[in-house]
């Protein structure tokens, strides 16, 4: 079958249902078979093996929040290279400095970052 | 091909796939131990089994036996989805690679690939960027300071490297013109294999595999000497064997991405010169897959007993400071060289 | 058969949606977001728009909603459910999604008026998506780029109180 319409996904479908109950299952049976002896102490967090101070349930660094903000920044602009690199022949000579101005766009908020050391994690 | 038939061949595939990478998977834990052992100058796991062939079994039954410890503050909803992501997220990126080229029987042809969609490596891709959340909404849901502390250094270590790798793989599709990962396979006859023009770009995606699968040197999600477990440290039984078993797939496919998307698949040069039948070549196609493959698996090996681990700062250092204007250039060197010297 | 698929997607992705509104924990709120972007993938497919259903899924459910994770867990969640909002706000809040509604309703109207172009089995490829998006929208192709050095400036902005 060489469609390459929605059909080509059936079997990916396929692979979805499989995995997905094997994983269902797996936990399941894996629940059943092991002992099951509750206890106060056994049940508390095991943390760093000591009794644990307060819960996990802290504030982190805006460090790892703006990171992921240029993370979804570069990925929609990757994006949009997808088209481009497949149609890179087509699109020839025009097409590539099409890209060299979009990038250079780019490559001035990408140096601007680092200029700020909005990405600098060795200091605090 | 009939519809049903259609649909029978391509379950049997999919289970065939899905098998093959659980029993490599285990023997990859084998195998590592093995390795390390030898590197090490020991012996390893000898006990279950000749050669202790059997551990990786007694492994998974020891994984089912034992008691499931969900503790008190947890989410104990999310944190059974945690591990369950990861597995599941493991499992489904095997449906795009291309095992071979196809088997001619009774009239049919059967595709050694589940499926050929034409934007393969964005699946990958895709299914990739899911996989953050296993790590994720474990490490979250656990309540364990030192696992929030992992995940989230897993998380904000695979997204950063997630841009670099998109860049090196837009380099590749600019000289291939196709996301099918079976046409990109199929374009790497004899020698023409993309490692030979992608060399700079091999060497990032290869970077960003390791950083993806939080393999050694980018091991610090679960750093023992500073985060316990890192973010499985709650964890037990068979959701513990999860994770780690996710790892081991994720290991295998992307060993099984690196040789299809650069070291020519299924196709081994001078091989279409012995003059031998379709089927003989479809089949001598999935023993070379395999045998790159196993290669890939060994040096993810080789690395992590070799080379010690990052620090965090230097990790995101290497990922946005360097791998991504690296990228960026190559991008411009790929696309100036295609049109200046292939007009 | 494709028709039935279409809306059963479609009412799961409608079903998951309100589950985001109507449940009290804002991380399950989040996976309830991820699994309507997956009813949407799926109904791209069916249309044919491959490239936009799987771009559906690696911004949308693999960047956006990482983000958005980040967000609730920085927040300090000691509690397993939201804080119950005062009736003024609650007022507000339906005002503003009443002339959403409307402005939605309203743009919304004119669409069946439109003249349905034939469906093209290769309209949603990539190949095709490239020679339109480089040849007839190049323009706002190129701000777009300006649009991510805004919002680059801003993010930094956004963090710098921190950096130093």
């Amino acid at each position: 079958m060489d469609s390459n319409g929605p059909i080509d996904y059936l079997p990916i479908a396929i692979t979805v249902l499989v995995a997905g109950g094997f994983v269902v299952t797996t936990m399941f049976v894996s629940n059943i078979l092991g002992p099951k002896r509750k206890g106060k102490i056994k049940l508390d967090t095991f943390e760093c093996g000591i009794e644990s101070q307060g819960n996990a349930r802290i504030p982190f660094s805006i460090k790892y929040f703006l990171a992921a903000i240029l993370f979804v920044l570069f990925d929609v602009e990757v994006i949009f290279l997808y088209p481009w690199a497949v149609d890179f022949r087509k699109l020839g000579m025009d097409g590539f400095w099409e890209m060299i101005s979009y990038m250079g766009v780019i490559l001035i908020g990408f140096f601007y970052i680092l200029k700020k050391g909005a990405l600098k994690w060795d200091t605090d | 091909m009939t519809l049903s038939l259609f649909i029978i061949y391509k379950a049997v595939l999919v289970i065939l796939v899905f098998l093959i990478s659980l029993v490599i998977a285990m023997y990859s834990t084998y195998a590592e131990r093995k390795v390390a052992a030898f590197m090490q100058d020991r012996i390893g796991p000898n006990r279950a089994g000749p050669f202790g062939l059997l551990q990786p079994v007694a492994d998974g039954v020891k994984m089912f036996m034992k008691e499931e410890i969900i503790p008190q503050v947890s989410n104990k909803f999310l944190f059974i989805l945690g591990p369950s992501v990861a597995m599941f997220t493991s499992c489904i990126t095997g449906a795009v690679i291309p095992w071979g080229t196809s088997l001619h029987i009774a009239g049919h042809d059967f595709a050694l690939q589940v499926t050929d969609i034409n934007i393969g490596i964005l699946y990958v891709m895709a299914v990739t960027s899911i996989g953050v959340y296993g790590i994720m909404i474990g490490g979250w849901a656990s309540n364990n300071k030192y696992s929030l502390l992992g995940a989230l250094r897993a998380s904000s270590q695979m997204i950063s490297y997630e841009v670099a790798m998109g860049l090196a793989i837009i380099a590749l599709v600019m000289t291939t013109g196709t996301l099918s990962l079976k046409g990109i396979a199929a374009a790497q006859t004899g020698w023409h294999w993309n490692i030979v023009y992608q060399p700079l770009g091999f060497l990032i995606f290869i970077i960003c595999a390791f950083a993806e699968t939080n393999r050694t040197p980018f091991d610090l999600p679960e750093s023992d000497s500073e985060l316990i477990g890192g973010y499985h440290t709650e964890y037990s039984s068979m959701k513990l064997g999860f994770y780690l078993f996710a790892e081991y797939i994720n290991m295998f496919i992307s060993s099984a991405i690196m040789s299809t998307l650069y070291f020519g698949g299924y196709n081994m040069p001078f091989i279409g010169r012995l003059g031998l039948s379709p089927n003989t070549m479809a089949i001598l196609g999935v023993v070379f897959l395999f045998a790159k493959i196993f290669f890939f698996i060994f040096f993810f090996m080789w690395v992590r007993w070799t080379i010690p681990r990052f620090r965090f700062d230097q990790l995101m250092n290497l990922g946005w400071k360097i791998l991504i204007p690296l990228s960026i250039f190559n991008m411009a060197i790929t696309g100036f060289i295609i049109l200046v010297l292939h007009k | 058969m494709t028709v039935y698929l279409f809306i059963i997607l479609g009412v799961f992705a409608i079903l998951s949606a309100l589950m985001v509104v109507f449940t009290k924990n804002p991380i399950h709120s989040i996976l309830y977001l991820v699994l309507t972007f997956f009813a949407i993938a799926g109904e791209y497919v069916l249309l044919n728009a491959q490239f936009l259903a799987i771009v559906n899924i690696i911004v949308y459910a693999g960047a956006i909603m990482v983000l958005f994770l980040f967000v609730v867990m920085l927040l300090n969640l000691n509690k397993e459910t939201e804080p119950h909002k005062s009736i003024l706000r609650q007022l507000i809040a339906v005002i503003a999604a009443g002339i959403l509604l409307i402005v939605l309703v309203g743009s919304l109207k004119g669409a069946d008026t439109m003249t349905i172009k034939p469906f093209a089995q290769n309209t949603g490829y990539i190949e095709n998506l490239g020679q339109v998006l480089f040849k007839d929208f190049l323009l706002p192709f190129e701000v777009s780029a300006i649009l991510f050095l805004a919002a680059m400036v801003g993010a930094v902005m956004l963090g710098k109180k921190d950096i130093k």
